[in-house]
């Protein structure tokens, strides 16, 4: 028995690892919407405490701000034909129905208030336009549907103008926090950033103490004296793993700790910042900035030759945003940003690992690669992670080409979506990557993000795929002859 | 001068001073919208990947959207078969006007008269296949609003008395061509006195007129949509993308 409601999520099953367009079912999610943030989390991230009091008048201000400083927010509200061809595109819709889902809808809400305030049909007539007030009932559907989008961008690569409804959403959720609206999730997790330095809410003594626990676990159980260095000076390189690989994902942790180990290089993570996550992304820019200067701070103090980003998917989008949120890197040796399957596969180039990979121990694996969205639609990161996979392992597949590459599926709870009030929400946008999954039969899911890993043992479990989910570097790791 | 004639003056008066209004405000209003896009500035790298890692690349990239729609190949191969043969139909009608502006009309525009037919019933079949869709599928049908039939029902009410008025109630060329040419000369004469022309030209003043304040206007926005102009450079060395409008945080 569920431990939720079910109601939202279609349960058809999928044709040959595909789910055909779901039939419309109006106001399936309506109910369904993320807690909202509590003022001592706005307060702390610089958001207004409670909604203020001239809300609407702020907020259509504000929309007016981005639409000059936003070339993409200001053309995309004008070049959308509606002609349908990313509808039947968002995880969320296939799994849901609910037409507000499909991304030009989800796109409209934000569409109509745009011409009832800034273009003249919509002043004029508001009705023939497609226009709407911003009113209480239109922010209402705002915060429900603008929080069941995950910026994945899959609408994106469909859309015959690259209309990009991440870019939309980016939007409203800045306008959003502007007036003081925001959710418990996202609030939450900035504040705990900057206040203990990584989104779980790690102390620095207990980063530390993990890092150790790791160090005894691994000497322990493979009799190999491995290193979690923790605030090392100098080092090298300063890893930005997301936090969870130290803890929830530690076979993640332990296959940089081998890496670098076999490599020889002196490396660091840093208790100031322990985290690439960034879900500043997911609320606005004002904390998409701060939270990511940390990085570039952290390897300053400690400093560091280079920063390498490690398996995290909105981490690397943020990442490669730092040159231009934070300045330039020309500090530290190119190449800048850097992604850990990156150096991997550069490592391999060169030849560094040549010999030191048995293949045959991940055997038992049949591996298939989930391309986290992030580095797939928005870093370019589609074929380093695939190189690593198949230098590490013998049995590889790929799912059907309509669900990998530039076309995957989010996990189904990126953006900021990964809380367990809208685990209906979850399940239902997890769907197309299970099926996909169940269709190869494989037995080993990989992926590079800490969102995916948290999310797809539970959107697998409901589906009832029996596949274990992990990182790309932990078989290369396994796979490591140390 | 007898009522009718005096009607017909003053009817012409008011189409010559309309033609001129439409026309400037569709020029000066494209340009307005276009330079909106165009000084608004993307502060962050927006290329949806895999993208280009050159200018010319992504310049590539555009021109391929402009001319074959590769994205709604890859959404849906029907929509993408009645999306082309729309605005290539579309296309070569507008081409094959140029005879009604042109003094001498080029060649190219009179060999490809024979053709003229073909498009033009091409055309209409796309535009019906189109509306058919937004009504056909449940999920377009809950999208489509108002704007969207009114775009469609214009452009097919326009093509039809279009057709009719070249190869059913002939309109006497010499006298549309005088009309047009008067008035890219601003020496205006009084339109051909046919119902139907009329009828056609003051629709396509319609159109011409809603034209830069609508969807419409995805014909020169497909230029400037970020996420598929831009080349991503961002590990590039010395290719540090800049947000023009970037403030410094604590």
């Amino acid at each position: 028995m569920a431990k939720f409601d079910e109601t939202p999520i279609i349960q058809d099953p999928a044709k040959a690892g595909i789910l055909a367009p779901p039939p419309i079912r109006e106001h399936a999610t309506a109910a369904m919407r993320c807690w909202p943030g509590k003022a001592k989390d706005h307060k702390a991230i610089d958001l207004p405490e409670e909604r203020v009091p001239d809300w609407q008048q702020k907020a259509i201000a504000k929309l007016g701000e981005l639409l000059e400083k936003n070339k993409a927010l200001r053309v995309y509200m004008d070049i959308c034909v509606r002609c349908g061809a990313c509808a039947d595109k968002c995880q969320y819709y296939l799994g849901t129905g609910d037409p507000q889902n499909m991304p030009v809808a989800r796109a409209e809400l934000l569409r109509q208030v745009f011409r009832r305030y800034y273009t003249l049909g919509g002043r004029l007539f508001p009705d023939l336009s497609h226009a709407a007030e911003f009113d209480e009932e239109m922010l209402e559907k705002w915060y429900i549907y603008f929080y069941q989008c995950s910026e994945c961008r899959r609408c994106s690569v469909f859309c015959p103008y690259g209309i990009d409804t991440a870019e939309i959403t980016m939007a409203a959720r800045e306008i959003m926090s502007s007036i003081g609206v925001a959710t418990k999730y996202v609030t939450e997790v900035v504040a705990k950033v900057y206040e203990r330095g990584n989104n779980l809410g790690i102390p620095p003594l207990a980063w530390i103490d993990n890092c150790e626990f790791l160090e005894e676990d691994v000497e322990e159980e493979e009799g190999i004296s491995l290193r979690f260095p923790v605030d090392e000076q100098g080092a090298d390189v300063l890893l930005v793993p997301p936090s969870a690989d130290n803890f929830a994902n530690v076979d993640t942790m332990i296959g940089y700790a081998k890496l670098f180990h076999l490599l020889g290089i002196r490396w660091t993570t840093s208790t100031y910042c322990n985290e690439g996550g960034n879900f500043g992304l997911f609320l606005n820019y004002y904390n998409l900035k701060k939270v990511n200067k940390r990085i570039i701070d952290a390897a300053r103090m400690l400093g560091v030759k280079t920063i390498i980003w490690g398996e995290c998917g909105h981490a690397w989008r943020a990442g490669v945003l730092t040159p231009t949120l934070n300045g330039p890197m020309d500090m530290f040796d190119p190449p800048y940003p850097y992604h850990i399957s990156q150096f991997i596969v550069d490592m391999l180039r060169k030849g560094a690992l040549d010999g030191k990979i048995d293949k045959s121990a991940n055997d038992d694996y049949l591996v298939t690669y989930h391309d986290p969205c992030n580095p797939a639609r928005s870093s370019q990161l589609i074929e380093e992670p695939r190189e690593v996979l198949r230098a590490s392992c013998n049995r590889f597949v790929e799912m059907p080409a309509d669900t990998i590459r530039e076309k995957t599926f989010c996990c189904g709870a990126g953006g900021g979506l990964l809380t367990d009030e809208v685990m209906p929400i979850r399940m239902a946008g997890g769907k197309p990557r299970a099926m996909a999954v169940k269709h190869v039969g494989a037995n080993y899911l990989a992926t590079p993000c800490a969102i995916c890993k948290a999310q797809l043992p539970e959107v697998m479990s409901y589906w009832d795929v029996p596949v274990q989910v992990g990182g790309v570097i932990d078989l290369l790791a396994n796979a490591l002859k140390l | 001068m007898d009522t009718s004639t005096a009607l017909w003056t003053l009817a012409s008066y008011f189409i010559i001073g309309l033609s001129y209004l439409v026309g400037l405000t569709f020029v000066l209003g494209l340009m307005w919208r276009l330079w909106g896009y165009l000084r608004t500035p993307m502060p962050w790298p927006e290329a949806t990947t895999p993208a280009p890692e050159t200018e010319s690349g992504a310049v590539t990239r555009v021109i391929g959207d402009v001319f074959l729609f590769p994205n709604l190949f890859k959404a849906d191969k029907l929509l993408w078969a009645g999306a082309w043969v729309f605005h290539l139909a579309l296309f070569a009608i507008l081409f094959r006007h140029l005879r009604y502006f042109t003094f001498p009309v080029p060649g190219i525009v009179l060999t490809m008269e024979s053709l003229a037919l073909f498009f033009g019933y091409l055309f209409g079949m796309a535009v019906l296949y189109l509306l058919w869709r937004r009504l056909a599928l449940p999920r377009t049908l809950y999208l489509s609003g108002l704007p969207d039939y009114f775009a469609l029902v214009l452009l097919g009410i326009i093509a039809g008395t279009g057709i009719m008025v070249s190869y059913w109630a002939h309109v006497y060329l010499v006298d549309v061509k005088a009309f047009i040419l008067g008035l890219l000369t601003l020496h205006p004469v009084p339109p051909p006195m046919h119902p139907l022309f009329i009828i056609h030209y003051l629709l396509v003043l319609v159109l011409m007129f809603y034209f830069p304040f609508s969807k419409l206007l995805h014909a020169g926005g497909v230029f400037f949509s970020p996420s598929r102009n831009q080349p991503y450079q961002v590990q590039k060395p010395g290719k540090r993308y800049v947000n023009p409008w970037d403030y410094p945080v604590r």
